[in-house]
């Protein structure tokens, strides 16, 4: 069955699907419609919500249920998720999972409620204080922030760590009809690690506290083994007609929308360009880029080029790094990309 | 001595590192005397399998050291948050959450107050020492005036460093706590009723029923740079005098005790899934439509757009329907795009749309020139259009705010509105879709139906009788 329902709406469905237990949140435009269908579906299936005074307190609350061994999440925007910083780099460090829901809005500041992409960096290099980083997932319609809030909670707890489910105000506010997930996952056993209030969880300790420094820093090569161990497994990208495209537009969630557009109407000229789209923003997806390393590359992305600056570091890594670089078309505060000025940019290149 | 046994506590502390049973605090602090006398309430009362403790950033960090129970770190401040998220899913849970003054009354202030104004099931410990001992002495709320610390080398001056903070008196506004006291631990008659204050808060987590506070005042040698009695003695001397001892509530008799949790929905039956596959649009090329509806809040503008998605999605298309948001919602302009095609959508928003609805002068004068050449405007007669005419753009205005009214329905202009568009085959949707559509945005208020179709037909009559229809004229 499908159901007409924004991305916001998505998200909170695809958790309950998940198994979510808890929803703990927080209001903010424009992901606030999270809260309010969480508020509706959570109590109405059995399941608990609670609103907390703020979003640092929300961050913790999820520190709490994931402690607990359950699932649970929030949904935010930049501001909220500025201050969720110190729990997630809290849960990171603990090996714990959660999944938070950034519907990105226009910064710095306050700034306003139209969607940006501008929180990539404080969302995808991990941000908060330490060496540590989320697993990174960015829906690009309202079926995938159903698909990818379940798909964040199963590898969050596959991997122990927090993941992030990355939209934007436009993915959360427009809406698509959904198909719901045709199964609901089942529980996860957590008794190993979760600290319960049963006998059986009676010794387990969740902390990241090592006075001593060598402890300390075994703690940080195992948490960067276990980011390896994640690049190399889990690596989602789309590639839309990439084969033979001369130029290639690298966008994701919104801004892929409007790129994919600018594809479709180009190729109709015969033009050939094709969209790499990045489903995983952490790990990046490295591998489907490489082979388009040759190309010419541009971003399009509603910030002042963070992704852009991303997509440089990783294709340098690899020694791939076009002598030209990475071209940017990118519009910020809250406006969205022009088709026409994509095409226009695409056109100039060839 | 059996006496010296120390219940619920490991034998040996190898949590830190060590091989024997020294801790890691003071001597003459009064941690020791808390976590022991805490450890021993939860064995006595059996709930040391149940109990987890929220540890807090301050002198307790390490209470794990100790207690042989479930055992969380918490961030500065925020172990109330902690507590609750483990309370609400683990209701069985005997939750703790053990605290500072720096992090309950400081930092932690705002979590402290919410989690007790919200009731939940916790106990919290409040170890009141008049300083922030861990980072080495620094004034806290608590700390009285005139104390000397590293942060208030003169004293703690009301004028620049304000009151202290008395919290149990603060907890005790609030409704839902059921059990607040303030107990000391500075000699062993104090002991023994902060002995009973702890059992008394666990027995009321044990029988669920709710919220309970304990203030511990405790003396801090290291702070003080005294002997372990000199801060004895300045805890009844000093700290007590600002602290009264007491029990300010105890409502254990009339709390009522915690409901059992709900039981589980399944989902496909809440949201009556019944399995099946919406029609899929077989169309021989591909097609994609682009429109905008544009007035200003109130006129049902994006609840117009809801129902023209609404219906070409019943159509098998692929549909977006993307609303203009935030402040904009709230009286002013109102603008959604829908996007219908055949396959993938890419750009939900519309620059240039080849069907254009406007319901009010503001909207004209910003979407009139964004029309596609070959497109259709179909504008409210209320609108004055401008001099000058976007080219090659089929303008239709018909009365529609005056139909809705006419009919005794000032709020279904946008209904009107959709009778127009269906007379001049504007959506490329055929007319039963959007009528069933239409329909089904009012399952919630059925009784508004019967009423809406009358507008809906009066506008399409109106076309009619005008010569509106999708030949152009």
């Amino acid at each position: 069955m499908t159901k007409f329902v924004k991305g916001n709406e998505a998200v909170v469905i695809g958790a309950l699907y998940a198994g979510a237990e808890g929803y703990f949140g927080y209001p903010i435009t424009p992901a606030s419609e999270v809260a309010h269908k969480a508020a509706e579906y959570f109590p109405a299936t059995g399941r608990i919500f609670v609103q907390g005074e703020s979003e640092d307190a929300v961050a913790y609350m999820l520190y709490g249920a994931a402690a607990a061994g359950c699932k649970a999440l929030t949904a935010t925007s930049g501001p909220g998720f500025s201050l969720m910083q110190e729990a997630i780099s809290y849960m990171a460090a603990t090996d714990i999972p959660t999944v938070i829901v950034d519907v990105m809005r226009a910064g710095p500041g306050l700034g306003n409620v139209y969607p940006e992409q501008a929180d990539y960096n404080q969302v995808v290099k991990g941000g908060g204080h330490g060496s540590y980083r989320c697993i990174v997932l960015a829906p690009g319609n309202v079926q995938e922030m159903c698909d990818l809030t379940m798909l964040a909670f199963e590898k969050a707890f596959e991997y122990r760590t927090p993941a992030i489910v990355l939209s934007d105000g436009q993915l959360g506010q427009m809406m698509e009809p959904l198909r719901l997930p045709k199964a609901e996952m089942g529980p996860i056993d957590t008794t190993a690690w979760a600290t319960q209030g049963t006998a059986e969880t009676r010794r387990n300790l969740l902390t990241s506290i090592y006075l001593d420094a060598p402890a300390q820093e075994r703690m940080n090569v195992k948490l960067q083994r276990k980011y390896a161990k994640m690049d190399k497994a889990f690596q989602m990208a789309e590639c839309y007609l990439c084969d033979d495209a001369d130029v290639v537009l690298m966008a994701y969630g919104s801004s892929s929308r409007n790129a994919r557009t600018v594809v479709d109407t180009l190729r109709a000229e015969g033009v050939k360009v094709g969209l790499f789209r990045p489903i995983t923003l952490s790990p990046f997806p490295i591998d489907a880029l490489r082979p388009l390393a040759k190309k010419r590359l541009f971003t399009v992305e509603m910030s002042a080029g963070q992704f852009r600056d991303d997509v440089v570091l990783h294709l340098a890594r690899e020694g791939l790094l076009p002598a030209e670089g990475v071209g940017l078309i990118n519009r910020m505060g809250g406006m969205l990309i022009p088709v026409q000025d994509i095409i226009r940019a695409v056109k100039g290149a060839l | 001595m059996a006496t010296l046994e120390t219940k619920g506590m490991f034998d040996v502390f190898t949590r830190s590192g060590s091989e024997n049973r020294i801790t890691h605090y003071c001597a003459g602090c009064g941690h020791g005397i808390i976590h022991k006398l805490l450890s021993e309430a939860y064995v006595d009362l059996g709930l040391q399998d149940r109990t987890v403790i929220v540890n807090p950033i301050g002198c307790a960090v390490f209470g794990y050291y100790y207690w042989d129970v479930g055992g969380v770190s918490a961030g500065h401040g925020q172990a109330p948050s902690m507590a609750t998220a483990i309370s609400r899913l683990k209701d069985k849970a005997v939750v703790i959450s053990y605290q500072g003054d720096g992090d309950l009354a400081a930092i932690g202030l705002g979590h402290t107050l919410q989690a007790a104004a919200r009731g939940e099931h916790m106990a919290v410990f409040f170890v009141n020492n008049s300083i922030y001992g861990m980072t080495g002495g620094q004034m806290a709320p608590t700390t009285l005036i005139g104390q000397k610390t590293t942060t208030s080398p003169f004293g703690r001056n009301p004028a620049t460093d304000g009151m202290p903070l008395h919290m149990a008196e603060l907890i005790n506004q609030l409704d839902l706590p059921v059990y607040i006291e303030r107990v000391s631990v500075a000699d062993t008659k104090r002991i023994m009723k902060a002995r009973q204050a702890i059992r008394k808060a666990l027995e009321i987590q044990r029988d669920r029923k709710g919220y309970t506070f304990v203030e511990i005042l405790s003396p801090c040698p290291t702070s003080m740079r005294g002997t372990p009695l000199d801060a004895a003695n300045f805890v009844i001397e000093k700290l007590e005098k600002e602290y009264p001892l007491g029990c300010l509530r105890d409502r254990t008799a009339e709390a009522e005790v915690r409901p059992e949790p709900a039981t589980w929905v399944n989902l496909a039956k809440f949201f009556g899934d019944d399995g099946s596959e919406d029609p899929k649009c077989e169309a021989a090329e591909d097609k994609e439509r682009r429109f905008k509806f544009t007035g200003f809040g109130g006129q049902g503008i994006l609840s117009l757009g809801l129902v023209v998605a609404d219906a070409a999605r019943a159509m098998g298309l692929e549909t977006t329907w993307l609303p203009s948001y935030g402040p904009e919602q709230r009286g002013g302009d109102a603008a959604c795009t829908v996007v219908t095609s055949t396959r993938t959508i890419g750009a939900p928003a519309v620059e240039n749309p080849e069907m254009l609805v406007v319901m009010n002068q503001a909207a004209c004068a910003k979407h009139l020139k964004t029309v596609k050449p070959g497109g259709l405007a179909l504008v409210d007669s209320t609108v004055v259009l401008p001099a000058e005419l976007p080219k090659d753009v089929r303008i239709v205005q018909i009365p529609a705010i005056e139909i809705a009214m006419a009919n005794g329905v000032p709020k279904a202009a946008n209904v009107a509105i959709l009778g127009g568009l269906i007379a001049l085959d504007a959506l490329s949707i055929p007319a039963h879709l959007l009528i069933e559509a239409l329909e089904r945005s009012f399952a919630k208020k059925p009784a508004l139906i019967e009423t809406n179709r009358k507008v809906l037909q009066a506008a399409m009559d109106y076309c009619r009788h005008h010569g509106l229809t999708g030949e152009l004229p």
